[in-house]
């Protein structure tokens, strides 16, 4: 095929227009030679012959009458074992390997493999004759922990293809050909361990989509009890700055109970990703006893980078999140922010002159936002293995007040909501999830219409708080306070956690239903107490213990010991 | 060979429109005598936007594309230099041409950050002691105007142990300007400072190539191995100006009326910090004045988004609530073993004597706890506080202690036992 090619007739920012000989796609790749350097671009919009297209790089230096070439693809990602422990930029670009070419600094024009070039194990699973379909395997190589399967690409047209010749189990270049495939019509397909697919399609190579039912466990004992988190579900987390989203994340990163975690680092800051850096490869993921590194991908690329890539990168890393639920996998997706998302699309969209939306966002936002939280679903392989992914975003809103528009389209389209308050953040309550005002469409890991009776006690309890901020504690009667005191209770030792202590930082479901059993019972037990001196130390004794508890390892007598001494304190003063 | 083309097509705000081709992207230009930059290319239609504004530019004015783009020079020769925001000496010293650095280059890769570690000493114990400034760190100083917050920054460049001071204004008054080159002249820091002026008087345009060309310089310093701090005030006023260009521009606006990239904007500069790996590192404090002390306001709210913590200037004074160095963890717990428990046991103090104030302004009775307090708190507020305080970390640390034990019992402190055992300055108080 004949490359289609064209020169730039005109440079807004970084859109640039393009007339052009031939035909072109709407969204296909194509990039603009300056100096000798290709800067990648996307076309955007074709108009009056001309091609606008979106640079992902700076575009300073560009002239009137530079060349340009369009590729035919639209923008893809390359995949193939070798993904896992890798950092990306938002188009793929491996960052190490980047630094290593180029020094401290990022290059434009610099497209590197991101694919590592080298053998693989390859042993078949197809036969020859036998008949496959996109997303089949066809063999697999070990990566890491993990099987990974080689497919047939997800993309490939039509339904009759069969396998003319497979590889013999055995070491080969992960490009080299490992499977012959071919179709009614006699064309051949050569299948090598790597395929490239577009970011922007969803990956519908499964039996059926299936309701989120089972709990991601996250070992926060106030997402899994009370604001759960599903596996193939969707959740936001929007909060003021320094509420601790990205703390909260990390958390989830470290400690969820996910094959694969993908970190997307959207358009924030560079620090934040040195930390998951430098930290990861150290933590041992205690289910499998290997550093966390092993399971996981992140794709990077922060808020001084260029704008465009940004808009692709969260893209990038579905995609690949697809990929290995293809393989049978359970994934969780991780996007920080998807406000910082959003906001390049607006860029893009007031560079376009389109008619702006509400706080000038382009008015294709929520469908764009819906799409994205859309790919996320727990499925039904066509071999009948159960696999998923979970979408976490973040949402920055501004001025930390949800009712704009990227925090609305979002809670339109997710199954759970933890919002975080700057007032629980400044008293220091972590995490700052707001108890009350979050929700979860999800089941969790403790009884569920225990977890309703105990946050109806919370409700009634800032009830009562609010009403004697006006009244005074005296205007107050025993029994409300001692509800308000049970709500305290279960905000202290319950919803909060302490991420820095060794033990309490990751709590176990069956340790949690432990826990949450013995709380519910201290909470729906009425006491013999009407001084509200006595009341008070009598819960904050009860608080104590409760915290003692946490820092003990569980299945220890010291556990057992503690738990005793719990229910005897609070027993002690039970109307019975 | 230079072409000069003499037909301006047409002039809106500070950009002007010429015919002429070969033109690059970003490229500087001289209209008149004025430099101007590439801003938007059409065909052969060539947009420009004036530095010093487009103010009586006449549409037969000369036009003369340079062929490179906007660019700074930089060499030892800098230092103790005063320019404008477009590279012209204000300071009667020669101009500078040799080695031409691009302002506004590349990101730097992630991959190659690594953890910032070392604190950058100040003098001022409520940064010191209680925020501590990492190098490496971006902080905004969030002020409302009229604080003494340019005050506070030349402190700050005066007393901090750094190689290179970079100090960026935009918009300043033109008796601020004044008053840093005197005090930073007097104090002799400014044999190794740099300054980047645009005054409130000076061309829009101007004003938005301050932090650029401040950081392209730190960057060559901190690649040379120095320790660079930045100063950049008012971040606002940068902010505004791109504001004013944006619309300007014709650029739909977003909220209360900045544009939708204000926060790459920001974004694309504060993340200039940095702590290169065998070489030196930048810091940032850079002045955010909150328009009507909101801090939702567009500004402030997406510097937060951006900086790692930031200094609340309130009544003169940086107030320990809402004040916040995220890094601060990552070294104050190599300074000294009593740092962050004193640090944390004073604070929890001074929240209580703001409580007790309360309750006295309101009229309740006070106890005698309530009294403790109040004294703590004033001595507190005097000796730690006050910004013309200079002291070292450890003699802050020390102050605090005797300032604890001159209202306190140790047991009323809420400090470990052990480490009353050693510090508490009065020992005949422990038994």
């Amino acid at each position: 095929m004949k490359t289609v090619t064209g020169y730039v007739t005109g440079i807004n920012g970084n859109l640039v227009k393009v007339s052009f000989e031939g035909s072109v796609r709407k969204n296909e790749v194509g990039y603009i030679i300056v100096d000798g350097k290709r800067l990648k671009g996307e076309v955007i919009r074709i108009n009056n012959g001309e091609a606008s297209m979106q640079i992902y790089e700076m575009s300073n230096g560009i002239k009137v009458g530079d060349p340009a070439e369009f590729t035919g693809e639209l923008m893809s990602v390359e995949l193939g074992p070798g993904l896992l422990t890798q950092v990306f930029d938002g188009l793929q670009n491996p960052l190490p390997e980047l630094a290593e070419q180029c020094g401290f600094f990022l290059e434009r024009g610099v497209y590197l493999d991101p694919i590592p070039n080298r053998d693989w194990e390859f042993t078949p699973s197809a036969k020859v004759g036998d008949h496959v379909q996109p997303g089949d395997a066809v063999g697999s190589v070990p990566e890491g922990l993990f099987e990974h399967k080689i497919m047939v690409p997800f993309n490939l047209k039509g339904n009759d293809w069969t396998v003319k010749s497979i590889n013999e189990k055995g070491s080969y270049n992960v490009r080299s050909t490992v499977c012959v495939l071919v179709n009614g019509k006699g064309e051949e397909k050569e299948l090598s361990m790597v395929f490239t697919q577009p970011i922007k399609e969803a990956v519908k190579c499964y039996k059926e989509r299936l309701q989120p039912d089972e709990a991601l466990v996250t070992k926060i004992r106030c997402i899994d009890a009370f604001l759960p988190v599903a596996k193939g579900g969707t959740f936001c987390v929007p909060g003021p700055f320094g509420a601790g989203k990205t703390v909260l994340q990390h958390m989830q990163a470290k400690n969820s109970a996910a094959d694969i975690v993908i970190v997307a680092a959207c358009g924030e800051r560079a620090g934040e990703v040195v930390e998951v850096l430098k930290e990861f490869p150290e933590l041992v993921d205690p289910r499998t006893g290997r550093s966390l590194m092993e399971r996981t991908i992140i794709i990077c690329n922060t808020s001084s980078m260029p704008v465009a890539a940004r808009e692709a990168s969260c893209y990038t890393a579905v995609t690949m999140a697809e990929y290995y639920r293809q393989m049978g996998l359970d994934v969780l997706l991780l996007a920080d922010s998807t406000s910082r998302w959003a906001q390049a699309m607006r860029e893009m969209s007031g560079r376009l002159e389109e008619i702006p939306g509400e706080e000038a966002f382009p008015a294709y936002l929520e469908s764009t936002i819906a799409a994205f939280y859309e790919r996320a679903g727990k499925v039904r392989l066509n071999d009948g293995k159960l696999a998923s992914i979970t979408i976490g975003g973040t949402v920055s809103p501004a001025g930390g007040n949800f009712e704009e528009p990227v925090t609305q389209a979002t809670l339109k389209v997710v199954g759970a909501f933890h919002g975080l308050s700057r007032e629980r953040s400044d008293a220091r309550k972590y995490p700052a999830i707001h108890p009350v005002d979050s929700w979860s469409k999800y089941s969790g890991v403790v009884d569920m219409a225990r977890v309703e009776e105990a946050r109806a006690v919370l409700v009634r309890s800032t009830e009562i708080n609010q009403m004697m901020k006006v009244v005074g504690e005296e205007g107050t009667s025993a029994e409300d306070y001692i509800t308000y005191q049970k709500g305290e209770l279960l905000d202290s030792v319950y919803l909060q956690q302490n991420s820095f202590d060794p033990i309490d930082a990751a709590c176990e479901p069956e340790r949690q239903r432990r826990e949450f059993d013995k709380l519910y019972d201290a909470m729906m037990t009425t006491y013999d107490l009407s001084d509200k001196r006595e009341i008070r130390s009598f819960f904050n004794q009860l608080r104590q213990d409760f915290l003692d508890w946490h820092g003990t390892e569980f299945e220890t007598p010291e556990f057992d010991e503690q738990e005793k001494k719990i229910t005897d304190f609070f027993m002690a003063k039970a109307i019975s | 060979m230079q072409k000069v083309y003499t037909k301006i097509e047409s002039i809106v705000g500070n950009v002007v429109t010429v015919k002429a081709e070969g033109v690059r992207n970003g490229d500087l230009a001289m209209v008149g005598d004025s430099y101007a930059n590439v801003i938007k290319l059409d065909k052969d239609m060539v947009s420009l936007q004036v530095f010093a504004g487009a103010q009586g530019v006449s549409t037969t004015d000369p036009v003369r594309f340079l062929g490179r783009p906007m660019m700074v020079s930089f060499s030892e020769h800098l230092l103790g230099r005063i320019f404008d925001g477009a590279g012209v000496p204000r300071d009667n010293g020669p101009a500078l041409t040799e080695n031409m650095i691009p302002i506004g280059g590349p990101s730097f890769n992630p991959s190659k950050r690594i953890l910032p570690k070392h604190m950058i000493r100040t003098g001022i114990p409520m940064i010191d002691m209680f925020n501590t400034l990492v190098e490496s760190q971006k902080l905004p100083i969030f002020s409302i105007s009229g604080e003494p917050y340019n005050q506070l920054l030349s402190r700050i460049a005066l007393q901090a142990e750094v190689d290179v001071i970079v100090l960026g204004g935009m918009g300043l008054k033109y008796d601020d300007y004044l008053a840093f080159r005197d005090t930073l002249e007097r104090g002799g820091a400014m044999s190794h400072t740099v300054m980047f002026i645009h005054t409130a008087s000076d061309p829009t345009v101007e004003c938005t190539l301050v932090p650029d060309m401040s950081l392209a310089v730190a960057e060559q310093f901190a690649l040379e191995g120095k320790k660079v701090l930045v100063l950049l005030t008012d971040m606002t006023n940068f902010a505004d100006a791109q504001k004013e260009m944006a619309i300007t521009m014709e650029q739909v606006p977003s909220n209360r009326g900045y544009p939708g990239d204000l926060y790459s904007c920001l974004a694309s500069r504060y993340e200039k910090a940095v702590d290169i790996e065998g070489a030196g590192s930048i810091t940032i404090l850079g002045v955010t004045t909150m328009p009507g002390d909101d801090v939702t306001h567009p500004v402030p709210d997406n510097t937060g988004y951006i900086t790692e913590g930031q200094y609340y200037l309130k009544s003169g004074r940086i107030e320990p609530f809402g004040s916040l160095s995220r890094l601060k963890q990552n070294v104050n717990g190599e300074t000294r073993d009593d740092h962050r428990a004193l640090m944390d046991g004073m604070i929890r103090l001074y929240s209580q004597y703001k409580e007790s104030l309360e309750k006295k302004s309101m009229g309740f009775l006070m106890t005698e706890w309530d009294e403790k307090l109040l004294k703590y708190g004033q001595l507190f507020e005097n000796k730690l506080m006050d910004l013309s305080v200079n002291i070292s970390l450890e003699d802050s640390l020390d102050l605090g202690w005797e300032i604890l034990a001159e209202c306190f019992e140790p047991n009323e402190t809420g400090l470990k036992s052990s480490l009353i055992k050693d510090r508490w300055p009065n020992k005949s108080a422990i038994n």
